[in-house]
């Protein structure tokens, strides 16, 4: 089983979802209701039927300043607009991406497995809006598809398109925007050449809207109250609510909902905080793809994507994964980028000999033998500032930056473990990891096969 | 109007065809796949820089129009 399926069961359980609205945003939950309304009836009597549609409705998110939840943030009111633009007589075509291949995120599971029919308002308002002539829905585990097909058939003929459910191949790569489009056009599930970028030219040629589960849930939501409701919780240049996932060292892991702007330490809060003794060392913010933020002080930073981006963090799709005070970063980044380094799809050279010998300095540098600034240990961080160089902006798509990133944050905010290394392994780094980190067999290939794979 | 080059990292397979033709612009990193120098491609090395992409054995290299600065667009 994996880590991510044991975090899910753990987020649809009820008693895990708990403390709504504790983290000083009125009006919460929005999205997690305490009682789930799975079937459409309870959906409705909870939430009522959407108000505005179509292009009334994105101007209204387009004033709300909803931004995507998927970890790009980008304003999902222009997102709309662009493929709206494009669709003329051809139609566009919108995917719901579910597939959260993040091993360390489980909020749209448990969005997913909570308040589906939110979901797939969200989905009918995007369609009608864009003047899609389909929708998907990609998800990655059958026990999702069928709970979802049960859903969609509950509708009947209450949505404008019928939505297909489409089970994404599980690796760290396949929930790209590009690799869906791939997929649902007979392709391999790994990142394409863009551009074209999907709003462009997508499904079937189609300009194709590409949106997180969160971020149509919150449409629905949009539809329903408006914006000025939306912008009631939340920051002025991050409204609204945010699905998180809280792990690590945490002492109730699961899914909570925050308004943007709650403090790092109120989150962990929610999760019954972090680290047995001693309290939190640093928080993994953003998640695998995400960037290191240092605990004391800097846990007072609003989590919201434009503060934790001012801190050298980042939000990513809303994971904050707990390192405690006896635990080792180094060790962790290391472990973390082996498996990331795995999950390269094999397609672009700079990526699949770039990111695993990142991993390899890093293992030097988190398990090696010591060696100084001449030695091992200091070649290996030179070698480590010049690989970043090589991998940055490479890749068809992010997940070479996305190691980079979180490397290179690794070496800022561990800055003082980096040169107790010097001397050899911390206790710690010989200890019991913390963060959960897939088996590297899961979903990887040899590089060349794949890259044969996705040119036929 | 100003030309750029560009490489499909999905096509590249490191044959360092380009950076041999083209060297004022065209480095290799540690595994032998391209690395550009920064900037528009100078009109004096344009015709060069044609002759180059289409010296590519992998099709992956390009020349293509500096796209217009403004904000990112979606996806």
């Amino acid at each position: 089983m994996s880590v991510t399926s044991e975090m899910t069961e753990v987020a649809d359980d009820d008693a895990a979802t708990r403390a709504f609205g504790s983290a000083g945003g009125a009006g919460l939950p929005r999205l997690l209701p305490p009682v789930p309304a799975r079937d459409l009836r309870g959906h409705l009597e909870q939430y009522g039927g959407p108000g505005l549609r179509g292009p009334a409705l994105i101007s209204e998110v387009e004033r709300a300043g909803l931004t995507g939840r998927g970890g790009a943030a980008y304003p999902a009111g222009q997102k709309l607009r662009s493929v709206r633009e494009r669709a003329g007589l051809r139609g566009a075509v919108v995917i719901a991406n579910g597939v959260e291949s993040e091993p360390a995120s489980a909020k749209d599971a448990s969005l997913l497995a909570r308040s589906p029919h939110l979901v797939l308002d969200g989905i009918a308002l995007a369609a009608e809006a864009t003047s899609a002539r389909s929708a998907y829905l990609c998800v990655r585990r059958q026990v999702q598809a069928d709970a979802l097909a049960a859903a969609i058939a509950e509708r009947g003929g209450y949505d404008p398109v019928p939505v297909q459910l489409a089970l994404v191949p599980e690796r760290y790569v396949s929930s790209a925007e590009s690799a869906l489009v791939r997929y649902l056009n007979g392709g391999p599930a790994l990142p394409g050449f863009t551009p074209p970028r999907p709003f462009e030219r997508g499904v079937r040629g189609r300009p194709t809207l590409v949106s997180n589960v969160e971020t149509l849930a919150n449409l629905a939501l949009v539809s329903r109250h408006g914006a000025d409701w939306f912008r009631s919780v939340g920051t002025g240049s991050a409204p609204g609510s945010a699905l998180v996932t809280v792990s690590g060292a945490a002492r109730h892991p699961g899914v909570y909902e925050i308004a943007f702007g709650t403090p790092v330490r109120d989150v962990l809060a929610l999760a019954g905080g972090g680290g047995e003794i001693g309290g939190v060392q640093a928080v993994l913010a953003g998640g695998y793809f995400g960037r290191w933020l240092a605990g004391g002080a800097a846990l007072g930073t609003p989590a919201a994507p434009d503060t934790l981006r001012a801190a050298g963090a980042s939000f990513g799709a809303g994971i904050f994964l707990v390192l405690p005070a006896e635990g080792c970063g180094l060790a962790e980044t290391a472990r973390v980028v082996r498996y990331l380094a795995g999950q390269s799809a094999g397609q672009c050279g700079p990526c699949f000999n770039g990111l695993p010998a990142i991993a390899d300095a890093l293992e030097q540098l988190a398990f090696g033998q010591g060696g100084g600034g001449r030695g091992a240990h200091g070649r290996a961080l030179r070698w480590l500032r010049d690989l970043f160089g090589f991998v940055e902006g490479r890749g068809a798509c992010h997940l070479p930056d996305g190691v980079a990133g979180l490397a290179a944050s690794a070496l800022r905010v561990f800055a003082d473990d980096v040169r107790r290394h010097e001397r050899g392994p911390c206790l710690a780094a010989r200890g019991r990891p913390v963060f959960p980190v897939p088996s590297a067999a899961a979903g990887a290939a040899t590089p060349r096969a794949s890259a044969l794979e996705a040119r036929g | 109007m100003s030309k750029r080059l560009r490489v499909n990292p999905l096509r590249c397979t490191a044959h360092g065809v380009c950076a041999g033709l083209l060297p004022e612009l065209i480095s290799l990193d540690p595994w032998g796949y391209p690395i550009f120098a920064g900037g528009p491609v100078p009109p004096d090395l344009e015709p060069l820089a044609r002759r180059t992409v289409s010296s590519c054995p992998a099709l992956a290299l390009l020349l293509e129009p500096v796209p217009p600065a403004g904000p990112v667009r979606p996806g």
